[in-house]
């Protein structure tokens, strides 16, 4: 298409007049809103490793990074989730399910089919709520607390209501595998921050993702496949929390459909705690693997602290509470220089 | 200004007992002045008639009245006493309600609890179900309603609606009520249910504001008229026995407008779009209308006359139920806003906000959306061509924004039109739909949008732009449509459109 041109209007400073000064400020500004919780992550680090004994060792550090396996793998897929405005609530469901599923199936068809059909029980969970959400137009809240319910009975079902112990070998293996100190399930959280921190950056389907998070009416009238994507976002997250029950059921040796209770709100705490918002259209990877880290790091720390477990809870709860306020703060703030 | 302006004191032009008079009104928006100087005299045990084209400042003066938007400058007075309101409690208390055409009551409460909200009777700390019960039954049978006052109001019709909307009103005792098109979606026996309660109303000695569109009711209800037109005052009639619908009219349409248009002819090319027997939600016949390549064709009518929806089935946001759109001799399949856009069609909506930007995202990102399909290689975004396409538009079509990654809601709303006019010339678009292009943009702006449209028209795309704004319509377009109730009422080309036979064909009759 050729280009079409309006003729400049001759004087037309204005626009120019705040840069120096203003851009620098809101430089700044954006870096400590962008920033802000790195920040807050790093100084936390820094008094963990003065004050905590054994905060630093080779033992604990491996231990504190495959605790956090089981968030931070799915709460890289949720962050797409919530990036778009919706919420899933039926992840702990799916683990427990795909590492039923994946057990049963790998000691009747080996390791290999029983992983891949693990993997695959949590996709076709993903790809359901994300029809039941996008065709149907059901808000994603109800709906996945409905797949909550359904697929934790599944998983009961499906287990016959004990857990599953593993005969095969190789699927201990699976989590037991290690290269360069650190295991497989530690190498795999790695890989799905790196994966979905690119998709959600750098690919069309992730810029989508967000826009439709940003403004849905917008989004539809400018032809992005609302639709699709919707459906797309839930299934892969279906995918990655089948992919994390089968791991955690390799680790574990048995497939427990009562296991990862309140999952779902760890993975969301730590994406909102990392900045994503849950109104949609804005999310960073590097505050979701902050977020998941803050986390990891003050459960460990308690632990190596003997905080009695009653008290974690409380630690937990305001840590999360400060984090929203915090980001409150910043937006409100945000709002306010616009007026 | 006409001849009209030269009685202004509002206090002589009504004699004895102004009740409501407000003198010197001025409110500013963002770039616009939405009210200048405004006086306005309304008696008791009458009522008053504002009219005046969309966008003249008759909403912007209730919600003056309402105490919503704060004057700049200019006073109130009410029964004598120079009022200033701070919120919307302040006139409330000043005795004053507002019957908005958007009724404002909570669809899950009862009657009787929408009636007394914010004031619920109470005994012990408790709700008084039996009082509120009894006062709500009064008030509605003092209205003529026979409304079990337990229902919830989101299982009422329109017209009942709007008479607990009135029961409100009567229960605070307002002594000055303004309806806001209040006709404008009754059926015809609830419109005279209406008209007997606002006559009993003005008998009572109330005063009575009476917004409209309509003709025939202006000249059936009120006793005195004022026309508004680009935020002033231009006539105001004390006994609208004297006037004639032609004279007001003229006053609404008002005096010759400075041309900030700048319209060329242009030679046009053959028939680029057919649409034919079109008919889906919100038309109430089949539409069909063609336009040629290079045309530009305006859309008029009244708020509601069907011109968005029909955008909206021609665009895919709503699914047709009937008829075919044809572009470039070729058949469409409709329904989504994608398969619209693939086939070349485009739509800039009326809200921007809702349905135009990404808010939070940055410039570049809200040029880029659609266009981002295309130049991308295996899902992969790239940014370089983006960066320059983004670079070009701003360029081009002079968005004064800081730099391209500053967030789209920091701009002036002409600049955020702009920007979404940038986002389809990306696009190969060869019919473009815009909804109400320059409404709340400043004269400066609006000039470059005009000039991006005629453009866009001069290399054979079809461009249709629908506007309430008569001075728009009437200067840009090659050809004009005209709406009403759901219809398509007149096809104007550009020798037969005056303002007079504009409004006349999209007046309701």
């Amino acid at each position: 298409m050729q280009p079409v041109t309006v003729s400049h209007p001759p004087a037309n400073a204005p626009a120019a007049q705040d840069s120096r000064g203003g851009r620098l400020q809101s430089t700044i500004r954006r870096a400590i809103q962008q920033s802000g919780i790195v920040l807050v992550f790093l100084l936390l680090l820094l008094l963990l490793a003065a004050l905590v004994p054994d905060f630093t060792s080779r033992g604990n550090v491996t231990g504190l990074l495959l605790s956090v396996t089981l968030t931070g793998t799915i709460a890289s897929s949720m962050m797409l989730v919530l990036a778009l405005g919706e919420v899933d609530l039926s992840i702990a469901s799916i683990v427990a399910f795909a590492g039923v599923v994946g057990s049963v199936a790998a000691n009747t068809l080996g390791a290999p089919l029983g992983i891949l059909c693990g993997i695959l029980a949590g996709g076709a969970i993903g790809l359901f709520n994300g029809v039941v959400v996008a065709w149907f137009g059901i808000n994603s809240l109800i709906a996945t607390l409905a797949t909550m319910e359904a697929v934790r009975g599944l998983a009961y079902i499906a287990s016959g209501g004990d857990a599953v112990p593993i005969m095969a070998p190789a699927f201990f293996g699976l989590s037991s595998a290690s290269f360069l100190g650190l295991t497989t399930p530690v190498w795999i959280m790695f890989l799905s921050f790196v994966v979905l921190g690119f998709v959600l950056n750098r690919t069309v389907f992730g810029r989508d993702v967000l826009a439709i998070g940003g403004n849905v009416e917008a989004a539809r009238l400018a032809g992005i496949p609302v639709t699709r994507l919707r459906i797309g976002v839930f299934a892969l997250q279906g995918l990655l929390a089948g992919l994390a029950g089968v791991l955690l059921t390799s680790r574990m040796g048995l497939g427990d459909p009562k296991t990862s209770i309140g999952l779902e709100l760890a993975v969301i705490s730590a994406c909102v705690l990392g900045g994503v918002s849950l109104s949609g259209g804005i999310a960073t990877i590097s505050g979701v693997v902050v977020g998941v880290l803050i986390m990891g790091c003050v459960q460990d720390a308690m632990g190596l602290l003997n905080v009695p477990a009653f008290y974690q809870y409380l630690v937990r709860g305001g840590i999360l509470l400060l984090a929203v306020m915090f980001d409150r703060w910043k937006t409100g703030r945000k709002a306010a220089t616009l007026r | 200004m006409s001849e009209a302006e030269t009685v202004l004191d509002p206090v002589s032009d009504l004699g004895a007992d102004p009740f409501l008079v407000l003198s010197g009104i001025e409110v500013e928006f963002p770039g616009v002045k939405a009210l200048r100087g405004v006086e306005l005299g309304v008696a008791r045990g009458s009522v008053h008639g504002l009219m005046g084209e969309n966008g003249a400042g008759k909403s912007t003066l209730l919600k003056v009245l309402s105490g919503v938007n704060i004057p700049k400058a200019g006073t109130i007075t009410v029964d004598g006493r120079v009022q200033s309101f701070r919120g919307t409690a302040d006139a409330l208390e000043a005795g004053i309600a507002i019957i908005y055409q958007e009724l404002h009551l909570v669809p899950g409460l009862s009657a009787a609890e929408n009636l007394m909200l914010g004031q619920l009777p109470r005994r012990m700390g408790l709700i008084d179900r039996k009082a509120l019960k009894a006062r709500a039954l009064s008030v509605l049978r003092d209205l003529g309603e026979s409304i079990d006052p337990s229902t919830p109001v989101g299982r009422l019709s329109i017209g009942q609606r709007q008479m607990v909307e009135i029961g409100k009103a009567l229960l605070r005792d307002a002594r000055i009520i303004a309806f806001d098109e209040p006709t404008s979606s009754l059926s015809s026996r609830e419109v005279d249910n209406l008209k007997r309660i606002v006559r009993r109303l003005r008998d009572e000695g109330r005063a009575i504001i009476y917004v409209t569109h309509r003709m025939a009711e202006v000249f059936e209800m009120c006793d005195a008229v004022t026309v508004f037109r680009d935020g002033a005052r231009v006539a105001h009639h004390a006994d609208i026995g004297r006037i004639t619908q032609d004279q007001l009219v003229t006053e609404m349409v008002g005096r010759a407008i400075e041309d900030i248009y700048g319209y060329h002819p242009r030679p046009l090319g053959e028939v680029l779009a057919r649409i034919d027997g079109i008919t889906g939600p919100g038309l109430s016949a089949p539409a069909s209308f063609t336009v040629r390549a290079g045309e530009i064709v305006g859309f008029f009518g009244l708020v509601g006359a069907g011109r968005t929806e029909l955008m909206r089935l021609l665009c895919g946001t709503e699914r047709a139920t009937g008829g075919s759109v044809t572009l470039r001799g070729r058949s469409l399949r409709m329904g989504s806003p994608r398969r619209a856009i693939e086939a070349g069609i485009a739509m800039c909506p009326e809200d921007r906000k809702r349905e135009g930007i990404f808010p939070i995202a940055s410039v570049n990102d809200n040029i880029n959306i659609s266009v981002r399909r295309r130049y991308a290689t295996l899902g992969l975004v790239d940014f370089a061509r983006e960066a320059a396409n983004a670079a070009r538009a701003i360029r081009d079509l002079n968005i004064r924004t800081a730099s391209g990654a500053t967030e789209i809601r920091t701009l002036s709303g002409g600049n955020q039109q702009k920007a979404i006019l940038g986002r389809w010339l990306s696009e190969e678009i060869s019919l473009f739909v815009l909804d109400e292009p320059t409404r709340g943009i400043d004269v400066g702006a609006r000039a470059q949008i005009y000039k991006i449209l005629y453009a866009l028209a001069e290399k054979g795309v079809g461009v249709i732009v629908v506007s309430s704004d008569l001075s728009e319509v009437s200067s840009i377009c090659d050809r004009v449509l005209v709406m009403a109730d759901g219809r398509l009422t007149a096809d104007l080309s550009r020798d037969e459109i005056t303002p007079e036979r504009l409004l006349g064909h999209a007046l309701p009759q």
